[in-house]
């Protein structure tokens, strides 16, 4: 599959004359209806397509709130109460666009985490991996930046503690958080950089998507076996199969994302950022969106600034290294016992940091996020490189079909003819 | 050390329960309101009622400044008539201008005008107030709220709970109680049960009998001219300032999820039928010992 299929011939004279001045026609076929699919691919894979709607989305409903929207530290509150209240359907933009940001977070962490679970960030899917850790990177800048547009009090305090973190640095600390800032506080500049970042970076995203989904056809998808295709058995043409059950889930995802719209849009926001920016007046409580609970806990549970961001940070950067950390020559956590039950053990601690990130950080929570910061790393650090070596992984199947089908039907599972043959290597 | 052991976990798993510790706040009553649920819509004459609520006693103090006249004629909010609003508005002073001499000057509310506040500006209001000033109500109930602990916002989620602050602003204004035995209340401060601290500037707002509401046809008051019911009408009332769409939100969103299930059955059955060619879908791994041979 190191080669795309190039069977892809023009029927009409004019697409013979285009195809061979601008193969994209080609290029459109052979990467979304003739790429080869692993037919036992689970919903948890439809979460990709999930994610490049939710960036669609995401762009479209904000390209209509900037129509709007006023980047002014004494209008901006304002405006997003006019898009509220006056524009028609205002509210349904906005909070499809609010909702949208953790629907976006609740898709990439399924999206992620099945990443881990099977194994895909393995060779040969190194860069495509990593590729998706620089889109999560941006994503996190997008969202903060975007929760600080409303000027509502959260906004204003969750970029003061946020942009805060970057004078930790030494030497140049101070200086770059002038320059985040604008000024000497947070204010009116901060709010117009925030803007200008906030509307550039979803476009950022989209470019490191392309290349995210042309790293992925070079070798191909990972599947719940983690082992490759190995005939044209093993494997279904993207279009129609993947296409339509990618449509479906879409589908469903929606009808989720609809339900917190329409009935609660205001259960994942904070209350606080209902009252207007006070520079004078500090929230109880000043707790950044649900999607960085987790980092923000093991930011808290370091007592030395500089200790707690660059373990933030590092909690983050670590994944990068996870193709080399994991040791285990199997990809799929499916036939690793052991490392299933660490798997679970892992997911696990995360929930737990999400919840203690939401917590004061005083007594018991202190310790509580510090044990689970060591954990953390240490699952990355200790776990898996040492149970590559000392785990003894279930025997693979022969192949996907044998897999999925059994051995003994495995290769009558397909129709006489099935028109599923892919023209690829097989 | 087993005790401790316990509170680590209590801690971990999200069992403390706040409302149990010394000195807190109680958890505000969840009341019934006409706008809960998947199908919630607004009572207007509830409406009417809290709107009077907030002209007579709440006004003196707390703007209402992202609300216009006309908003209270638009269709899911307390409607009253074109008429009606035309008329309150003009009872209004607004200040306008420069007018062709350069000079500001006053004339009658319009329909088009938002509610004009009742100080100057916020140093005035803060002044006149013991030094903090009264905030704006327009967003007061999604602006307020109040811990909702584990499992609770959890099942929040499936309950579609998000009338945790109009709960709160109803119980704070039944909140005003003698400070408890041993409580100083510092001169300036009024206590009051539900306000976090326990110590609020805002002296109790209203009492009973205060606002004389509507007669129905046996001459009797069309609610309770209560506290409590004062309370619930003029919370519902900020409900709709808060959220002037919210009835429009949830009749859209039962269409749109009618849509999309509708939408999700077609999709998953023409799935099923194209799968059908390749001899039906087939997902994930064998449970792997069965591929397993010894």
């Amino acid at each position: 599959m190191s080669q795309h299929p190039t069977t892809y011939v023009p029927k009409s004279a004019f697409g013979q004359w285009f195809e061979s001045r601008l193969p994209i026609a080609g290029l459109i076929h052979s990467s979304f209806i003739a790429f080869p699919v692993p037919r036992n691919l689970t919903y948890f894979w439809t979460f990709g397509a999930i994610l490049v709607f939710m960036l669609v989305a995401q762009i479209v409903t904000g390209v209509f709130l900037a129509m709007y929207y006023t980047p002014n530290a004494d209008m901006a509150f304002q405006s997003v109460e006019h898009i509220m209240r006056d524009v028609n359907y205002g509210w349904l933009i906005r909070y499809l666009h609010a909702n949208g940001a953790s629907m976006f977070f609740i898709a990439v962490y399924i999206h992620i985490f099945r990443n881990f679970y099977y194994g895909s960030y393995k060779a040969p899917r190194e860069v495509l991996y990593i590729l998706g850790v620089i889109i999560f990177i941006l994503m996190m800048a997008t969202a903060f930046m975007g929760y600080v547009l409303p000027w509502g009090q959260m906004s204003f305090w969750g970029a003061t503690v946020i942009t805060n973190l970057f004078s930790a640095i030494p030497l140049v600390g101070e200086t770059i958080v002038s320059y985040l800032w604008g000024g000497y506080s947070v204010g009116n500049p901060t709010l117009n950089r925030f803007f200008s970042l906030h509307y550039l970076l979803p476009f950022m995203i989209a470019g490191v998507v392309v290349l995210h989904i042309w790293a992925l056809h070079v070798p191909g998808q990972n599947n719940p076996t983690g082992i490759p295709i190995k005939s044209g058995k093993d494997a279904v043409p993207f279009t129609p199969y993947a296409t339509i059950k990618d449509i479906f889930a879409v589908v469903v995802f929606l009808i989720f994302f609809a339900y917190w719209v329409f009935y609660i849009p205001n259960y994942l926001g904070h209350a606080d950022n209902y009252i207007p920016a006070n520079p004078a007046v500090t929230p109880a409580h000043i707790v950044p969106e649900w999607y960085f609970l987790p980092f923000y806990a093991i930011l808290r549970a370091i007592p030395d600034k500089l200790g707690g961001v660059i373990a933030m940070f590092a909690a983050i950067v670590i994944w990068v290294f996870m193709p080399w950390l994991d040791t285990s020559k199997v990809r799929s956590t499916a036939y690793r016992p052991l490392y299933k039950q660490f798997f679970w053990v892992f997911v696990g601690v995360c929930l737990v940091l999400g919840w203690l990130g939401s917590r004061p950080a005083e007594g018991w929570y202190v310790i509580a996020s510090q044990i689970c910061t060591v954990y953390y790393f240490a699952h990355f650090l200790i776990v898996l490189p040492v149970l590559g070596f000392v785990e003894r992984p279930l025997p693979l199947p022969n192949s996907i079909l044998e897999s999925v089908m059994g051995v003994q039907k495995g290769g009558a599972g397909m129709p006489a003819g099935a028109n599923a043959e892919p023209q690829s290597k097989g | 050390m087993m005790k401790r052991t316990l509170l680590i976990a209590a801690a971990v798993l999200g069992l403390s329960a706040p409302a149990f510790a010394a000195g807190e706040t109680p958890v505000p009553p969840q009341l019934k309101w006409s706008f809960q649920g998947p199908f919630g819509t607004f009572d207007r004459a509830q409406l009417q009622r809290g709107f009077k609520v907030y002209r007579e006693v709440c006004a003196s103090c707390h703007g209402l400044s992202y609300v216009a006249f006309r908003n209270l004629a638009q269709p899911g909010g307390p409607e009253f008539s074109e008429a009606q609003v035309r008329a309150l508005a003009a009872e209004y002073k607004i200040q306008d201008g420069p007018n062709e001499a350069g000079d500001m000057f006053e004339r009658p509310g319009r329909p088009a005008d938002r509610f004009p506040s009742p100080f100057p500006n916020e140093n005035a209001a803060a002044a006149a107030n013991g030094g903090k000033a009264p905030p704006d109500l327009s967003l007061m109930a999604k602006a307020r709220t109040y811990e909702r602990g584990f499992p609770w916002w959890i099942t929040d989620v499936f309950r579609q709970y998000s009338e945790n602050g109009a709960d709160y602003l109803a119980a704070l204004m039944n909140g005003y109680k003698e400070a408890p035995a041993g409580f100083t209340v510092p001169a300036g401060g009024h206590y009051n049960e539900y306000y976090p601290g326990h110590i609020i500037a805002m002296p109790k707002p209203i009492n009973d009998g205060q606002v004389e509401y509507p007669k129905n046809e046996a001459g009797q008051p069309q609610a309770p001219e209560t506290v409590d019911q004062y309370a619930r009408d003029v919370t519902a009332f900020l409900t709709w300032t808060a959220e002037p769409h919210l009835e429009a939100r949830k009749r859209l969103g039962f269409q749109v999820m009618l849509f999309l299930i509708v939408l999700a059955g077609l999709l998953y059955f023409t799935k099923k039928k194209i799968w059908a060619r390749v001899g039906g879908e087939v997902e994930g791994h064998a449970t792997p010992p069965m591929t397993h041979n010894p």
